[in-house]
């Protein structure tokens, strides 16, 4: 997911026969990765949609405006509202110490941030539940002081903040070691302060890295199910996030809502795929 | 003379900046991972071998890591086709279809848990088809296939692609030139240069499929012994209160990804190597 370096020289179609395959075997291959493409992944793309409308607009709008379907939007966007800052925060820091600075141990914090990338959602939620559960580490303390985070709504946001730790800080990583500290330099010794040298140098060279891996971390934390499954309880209206109410709705066999409320969510992910794309182009453009 | 080594960097915040980093990392990542190894060390040896080779356990194993397996060698040979095909041919569509590859990455898992068990039901649009030639995907290990197919597919393409960018074309002029044919510089030539990258997205889609729940656990029927995934057998033990076999076996899988990542780390070392 990290993006491509810059190519120096591509090699096309246009190159001449020397370095293409016989046009037969161009559209043969061209057919049938299409094929498997339209299978895998439009089809189901294509399929939300067509479930969601099946029986027609009105029943549509009302799947969407169900009580319970409001609330579950209303804590997806503050999950997302809560995880995303923070990891942003976070990514910008940890990629100003590992981009701009050598220190021992690098490697190994690095491999670190990326850690959250190799666990199972489900692990990722029943870590919480062990130290914030009952039987947990602090369990019978909030228990005692009736604080609530298991199956309420800060372990949620605490596992979304989990499942969506390393996407800023592995995109803005690699971006900053790549563009050097040159210019940050430059600015420090003409005098500017080093809050100034971030925001007036730094920050408008790494805007589109920054934003690439927002929109990324932001589908993550609003689309995120096994994780925040495992530590939500699933309690209708209060520990519901959309994903999870898609979930409750199909097991309900009530399908045609189950798809209009994962229409929402797949909309989400159109949005998500368009500006990365965008994002990608001007992070390619600022690198060459 | 060098005028900024690392001893004279003049920019301010490192202190600060690892601070945090290092502190919400402890905090978020790994304390609470930490909580899993401390909870499974206050069972014993023979508990826990007894809890983690309980035959529904083994059954769960044998499903999700040959479900994983078979996804990802799928997923190597047409991710592999389709980077090929993104970079190196163009036809109408193709940066739609190049934008179309992220799509796993981007609709949230249950969704597409929810459509593809719909598309490959008896009445969905492939299960309609599928079905009378006898070939039955949706609650069955080949709906788990299907799943997984579609969340690592990404991984491959993503991984091959900005290699095969790279490829410089002196090398296959070059080995036109010594008369080797079209398929003799495909597989001699660029083929070696792509292996290491094939097999880190093979192996990345390989992870992804083995700890994935939220597209699966809709197709898989979820019939223990025959359909029925690690992870969901997780949460089952999580729900019957289990929470010592839950944890055991979360172990087992957490220790299995940290192979995979150890594994995926020399690949793509061995990769840039390859590349210099």
């Amino acid at each position: 997911m990290s993006l491509p370096a810059p190519p120096h020289k591509r090699v096309t179609a246009a190159d001449g026969p020397t370095v293409t395959e016989p046009a037969l075997v161009r559209w043969l291959l061209i057919a049938i990765a299409l094929t498997f493409l339209i299978l895998f992944l439009a089809l189901p793309l294509v399929a939300v949609f067509s479930q969601a409308f099946e029986k027609g607009m009105a029943v549509y709008v009302a799947a969407l405006t169900e009580a319970d379907t409001l609330s579950s939007i209303k804590l997806t966007l503050l999950t997302a509202a809560v995880a995303v800052p923070l990891n942003l925060f976070f990514g910008v820091s940890a990629a100003w110490a590992i981009a701009k600075f050598s220190f021992p141990g690098k490697n190994l914090l690095t491999t670190l941030i990326d850690l959250p990338f190799s666990v199972s959602p489900v692990i990722s939620g029943l870590i919480y539940v062990l130290v914030f559960g009952l039987q947990g580490w602090l369990g019978p303390w909030l228990q005692e002081h009736d604080i609530k985070i298991v199956f309420a709504v800060p372990g949620i946001i605490l596992a979304t903040i989990f499942v969506t730790f390393p996407f800023i800080a592995r995109e803005l990583i690699p971006l900053m070691e790549a563009q050097g500290r040159d210019e940050e330099e430059a600015a420090m010794v003409l005098g500017a302060t080093g809050l100034q040298t971030f925001f007036r140098v730094t920050l408008p060279n790494i805007k589109w890295g920054i934003m690439y891996g927002v929109i990324l971390c932001n589908a993550r934390a609003m689309g995120e199910f096994g994780a925040v499954s495992v530590i939500s309880g699933h309690i209708r209206g209060m520990t519901n996030t959309v994903p999870l109410h898609v979930e409750i709705l199909y097991n309900e066999y009530n399908f045609t809502a189950a798809f209009a409320v994962a229409s929402l969510l797949a909309f989400l992910a159109l949005i998500t795929l368009v500006i990365k794309t965008i994002a990608e182009w001007k992070v390619r453009a600022t690198l060459s | 003379m060098k005028l900024f080594s690392k001893h004279t960097n003049v920019l301010p915040g490192f202190g600060p900046t690892l601070g945090f980093t290092i502190f919400y990392l402890c905090l978020i990542v790994l304390i609470p991972l930490s909580a899993l190894v401390f909870k499974t060390a206050e069972i014993s040896w023979q508990e826990f071998l007894e809890v983690v080779t309980d035959q529904r356990v083994l059954a769960s194993y044998k499903v999700t890591f040959g479900a994983a397996l078979v996804a990802a060698a799928i997923n190597a040979v047409f991710g592999l086709l389709t980077a090929w095909v993104l970079v190196r041919y163009r036809f109408p569509g193709r940066k739609l279809i190049d934008a179309l590859v992220d799509l796993p990455f981007a609709l949230p898992t249950a969704v597409a848990g929810i459509t593809l068990a719909t598309i490959y039901s008896h009445n969905g649009w492939m299960g309609r088809l599928l079905e009378p030639l006898g070939i039955k995907v949706a609650f069955t290990p080949l709906g788990i296939m299907v799943a997984m197919i579609f969340i690592g597919l990404p991984f491959v393409v993503r991984t091959v692609q900005p290699v095969i960018e790279e490829i410089d074309s002196e090398l296959e002029e070059a080995a036109a030139c010594l008369e080797a044919n079209r398929f003799q510089t495909l597989l001699r030539v660029i083929f070696p240069l792509l292996l290491p990258s094939l097999l880190t997205g093979f192996a990345l889609s390989f992870a992804r499929a083995v700890g994935e729940y939220g597209s699966i656990i809709f197709i898989a029927g979820n019939m223990p012994m025959i359909s029925e995934i690690t992870p969901l057998l997780i949460i089952t033990k999580l729900e019957q209160f289990d929470y010592t076999g839950a944890t055991a076996i979360a172990t087992v899988m957490l220790l299995a990804s940290f192979l995979m990542l150890l594994v995926i780390n020399l690949l793509q070392k061995w990769s840039r190597k390859y590349a210099e």
